[in-house]
């Protein structure tokens, strides 16, 4: 029992004390998170304009049809667009769209940290926007009659009336996204940054134990999820005060 | 909880036991593999010339050293194409008889796994753009540094010029894409490699200081003893014929050799 114990304190010194290796799994947690965060952050930008063209196509194309002029073409180059957007990206793998953007498209970008933040922004980006699609659409079109009826425009409408009611809709998911957006940047080990997966990888590659430093990797993971969806269940909480059920 | 734990430990202990007791029965039969009658390598096959894809299978030196291995001992050679960096831990573990992959012998790594005679050398070499300003190893200080993450050629340079110079690529590749691309100033991999990265792209040069010299070497588990001296006495045969320099002229043409003779 006492052996056990020892080899595997000795274990759990090679993959972390010895060389300071620890400091690799928190470099590497740093990067994964920065990378989270600001991919996040261009997701959702990317994702409100997405979806703003989308749903303004989906619920006036009709009528603007019958009217047509320029407003209208506009509208629907611009949904043809967004709608190539969401096909390929959300029809390829990003591990590919990293590389892409690696090798090929961002070729002048060395800081591979800022490579992975704009390929994860675009690729969470085209999800967000059906997240947020899906959340304007939710909301009863006598919504948008009564904000039209006492006399707002259709973009303040959109502003005062639907998007507050949408984010409520949508925050569940949109946290969700986080969620997977975090453990989806365990890829970007491929193109030579360090995230908190590649730091575990290079323990196992120098000390040749994969337990350790596999099973310490999860953990953290682990952990930041359970801590976001403590966050997340506590804001839903303060949400639903306004609801009568 | 707190009994939940126990007999989870107390499972995990037994389970330690049965898997002892196990190799010690292996051990008793002479030559004995993973699988019976089967020789497992592991390998990483993105190192040309020693280990690479070519159709369906494999080739490439190490791959045929393995090969006339498994012929001597009367075995069946099955190629289990891993990442590098899983190698040792596999052959530690048992999953897999033998690790052939150009590896170095390291003093880290022999604290998990014995490794055989050495059989070929390799040279650890710099390759750079042809207008580089690199001249010799000394000049990769500072410098962005490209390299296949958990090879030598990492460890070396992490130790000499830090780790925050040094991007780790999933194979050799990648690192030299990484390199064309712009993203690294050098890359740090071993000769036969980089002689064949570099005859397949333009642009690039091997500079003629070599970075480290080291020797190639089999990792063998350090349960396997009876393994590890029935290799060696292969290598000791093939080394005797003459058959090693065959496979290695093979895949490392003697014209390539001059031309880099000329260009030195």
């Amino acid at each position: 029992m006492t052996e056990w114990f020892n080899s595997l304190a000795d274990t759990f010194y090679r993959c972390f004390i010895e060389d300071s290796r620890w400091k690799w799994m928190l470099e590497g947690l740093g990067n994964t998170m920065i990378i989270t965060v600001f991919a996040l952050m261009i997701g959702i930008i990317l994702g409100i304009i997405v979806a703003a063209v989308r749903s303004t196509y989906d619920m006036n194309g009709a009528a603007m049809k019958k009217k047509g002029g320029p407003a209208y073409i506009f509208l629907r180059i611009g949904n043809f667009i967004c709608n190539l957007f969401l096909t390929v990206i959300r029809g390829t793998p990003v591990v590919v769209q990293l590389m892409i953007m690696y090798f090929i498209i961002l070729i002048n970008v060395t800081n591979g940290v800022l490579v992975a933040i704009i390929a994860f922004g675009i690729n969470s980006g085209a999800y967000v926007a059906e997240i947020f699609r899906s959340g304007i659409m939710s909301i009863d079109e006598g919504q948008i009659e009564a904000g039209r009826s006492l006399g707002f425009n259709y973009i303040q409408t959109m502003i005062f009336i639907i998007i507050p009611q949408a984010v409520k809709v949508v925050l569940p998911t949109l946290f969700n996204e986080l969620i997977v957006l975090i453990k989806e940047t365990s890829v970007a080990g491929y193109v030579g940054v360090m995230d908190l997966t590649k730091a575990g990888d290079k323990i196992r590659g120098r000390t040749f134990e994969a337990f350790m430093p596999l099973f310490a990797v999860a953990a953290v993971y682990l952990v930041i999820v359970i801590i976001l969806t403590r966050i997340l269940r506590i804001i839903e909480k303060r949400l639903r005060k306004s609801e009568r059920r | 909880m707190k009994k939940t734990f126990l007999s989870i430990l107390a499972a995990l202990i037994c389970m330690t036991m049965v898997f002892s007791m196990t190799a010690f029965a292996a051990e008793a039969a002479p030559v004995s593999t993973v699988e019976e009658g089967v020789l497992n390598i592991a390998t990483n096959a993105e190192f040309p010339p020693y280990e690479f894809k070519e159709g369906d299978g494999f080739a490439g030196i190490d791959i045929e050293i393995a090969g006339a291995i498994a012929e001597a001992l009367g075995l069946e050679l099955k190629v289990n194409d891993v990442e590098f960096g899983s190698i040792i831990g596999g052959v530690q573990s048992g999953k897999y008889d033998i690790g052939i992959a150009g590896m170095t012998k390291t003093e880290e790594r022999l604290q998990s796994v014995n490794f055989s005679e050495t059989y070929a050398i390799g040279v650890q070499v710099i390759i750079v753009k042809e207008d580089s300003d690199i001249q010799t190893a000394d000049d990769l200080v500072g410098r962005k540094i490209g390299v296949q993450q958990d090879t030598t050629g990492d460890i070396y340079c992490c130790g000499d010029f830090g780790d925050e110079n040094v991007t780790e690529y999933r194979n050799g590749a990648e690192a030299v894409q990484g390199l064309i691309a712009g993203k690294v100033d050098c890359v740090v991999i071993d000769n036969e490699p980089a002689k064949s990265y570099v005859a397949a792209t333009e642009g690039l040069k091997i500079l003629d200081t070599e970075y480290v010299t080291e020797e190639y070497a089999i990792c063998i588990a350090k349960e396997s003893e009876d393994l590890l001296a029935a290799i060696n006495g292969v290598i000791k045969d093939l080394q005797e014929s003459g058959k090693l320099q065959e496979i290695v002229d093979k895949y490392i043409s003697a014209g390539e050799e001059a031309e880099e003779e000329e260009s030195k």
